[in-house]
């Protein structure tokens, strides 16, 4: 009410919105989705605790597969690390540090996504007939910005993305990033009833690698006790046993992998 | 933790709505947050009450309906408890409610003159 002379009366209106609050970053995450089945790229979000082997289970990844064109980036609150591991391991990576944010969103993988540059890599070197890669055109996207030495390149090239995101089984599984799949890492390390703790992340997750596996003789862990709380928070649960250590269970692990390449 | 991210996201789809209204007070907002959708809501309430500040949602409340998470058999159409294993019929169970999070309602103060 206007305090003058007591005219205009306020009304409160009512604006139905009926939208989802992360319908910004739902687009982002769609058009990457475009982007990667279009050019072929397995987009794979793998998420898990700090410390689940994610890193590991792709540097073992990395060295077990013949002809995959691997390529990832890595999220972490600090450090780019587990970028250096994966790059020592042959996977072109490059890092998000994200400061304090506990999860990666679309934005942060789009722009990690055309930064990519492809070094040279004992991966990419091989190309599929033992001939190196062609150089891709000078306007490629994610190509620009290489400097030499990397060979000019692009994420198109690539077989499988990794989107190593943050070490967190709470808050990355809210945000779409235009995967194809969601991949948990769930140690053997972490608890029986880990997955009842935490149902919305393996609500999201289509497949679950069971890490660490090398270490069952060493913990009194019951692997079906992990199964049936799995089953009562994923409607379809499906389970790889994986040692990052020892290799068993990875040729099962890309053999998932390459049914599900675009 | 991401509840921040959740807010900011919430205020600027306000500041677009509340642009096609200009001199307009936004008031109150109406967010539904499922179950399943990863959201604190506690946390919300308390992200919202200190990122609002110097924002169009400034003297704006939160009123947020938790939804319930539903899983339902997608064959025999039963409702399946939580807790239980989430299978019926030897199919897997849907969600049909409960894991999103939305902005339902904005009401906005509007002077007439």
């Amino acid at each position: 009410m206007c305090e003058d002379c007591g005219c205009g009366d306020a009304e409160l209106v009512p604006i139905d919105v009926h939208e989802r609050i992360l319908a910004g970053n739902d687009k982002l995450a769609a058009h990457l989705r475009e982007h990667f089945v279009e050019a072929h790229v397995l987009a794979i979000n793998l998420m898990g605790s700090p410390g689940a082997g994610k890193t590991a289970v792709l540097e073992q990844t990395a060295r077990a597969t013949r002809n995959l064109r691997l390529g990832a980036v890595s999220g972490d609150l600090a450090t780019d690390r587990d970028a250096q591991r994966l790059r020592a391991a042959g996977i072109t990576a490059s890092s998000i540090t994200t400061g304090s944010a506990c999860h990666l969103d679309a934005k942060l993988v789009h722009d990690a996504l055309h930064d990519l540059c492809l070094a040279a890599s004992p991966v990419l070197a091989r190309g599929v007939d033992g001939r190196g890669l062609p150089p891709a055109p000078a306007d490629s996207p994610g190509g620009r910005r290489c400097a030499p030495p990397d060979r000019l390149g692009s994420w198109r090239e690539l077989d499988v993305f990794f989107i190593e995101n943050v070490g967190n089984l709470v808050c990355p599984a809210i945000y779409d990033l235009g995967q194809a799949a969601n991949v948990v890492a769930l140690s053997v390390t972490e608890g029986e009833d880990k997955p009842l703790k935490y149902p919305v992340m393996f609500r999201r997750a289509d497949l679950v690698l069971l890490t660490k596996i090398d270490l069952l003789p060493h913990l009194d862990v019951d692997v079906a006790a992990i199964r049936d709380a799995l089953a009562h928070v994923m409607p379809e649960p499906r389970v790889i046993a994986v040692s990052g250590k020892t290799g068993q269970g990875i040729g099962e692990w890309l053999a998932w992998l390459e049914a599900r390449r675009p | 933790m991401h509840e921040y991210s959740i807010v900011a996201s919430l205020v600027d789809r306000v500041d677009e709505i509340a642009a096609t209204r200009p001199g307009a007070i936004v008031r109150k907002l109406h967010v539904r947050i499922g179950e399943l959708a990863g959201v604190e809501i506690d946390l919300l309430q308390t992200a919202f009450a200190t990122f609002r500040e110097r924002t169009v949602c400034d003297r704006a409340d939160l009123a947020i309906e938790a939804v319930p998470a539903v899983w339902r058999c997608k064959s025999c159409g039963r409702d399946i408890p939580a807790g239980t294993v989430l299978r019926c019929c030897q199919q897997p169970a849907r969600l049909v409610s409960g894991d999103d999070i939305i902005l339902e309602r904005v009401e906005m103060e509007v002077r007439d003159v």
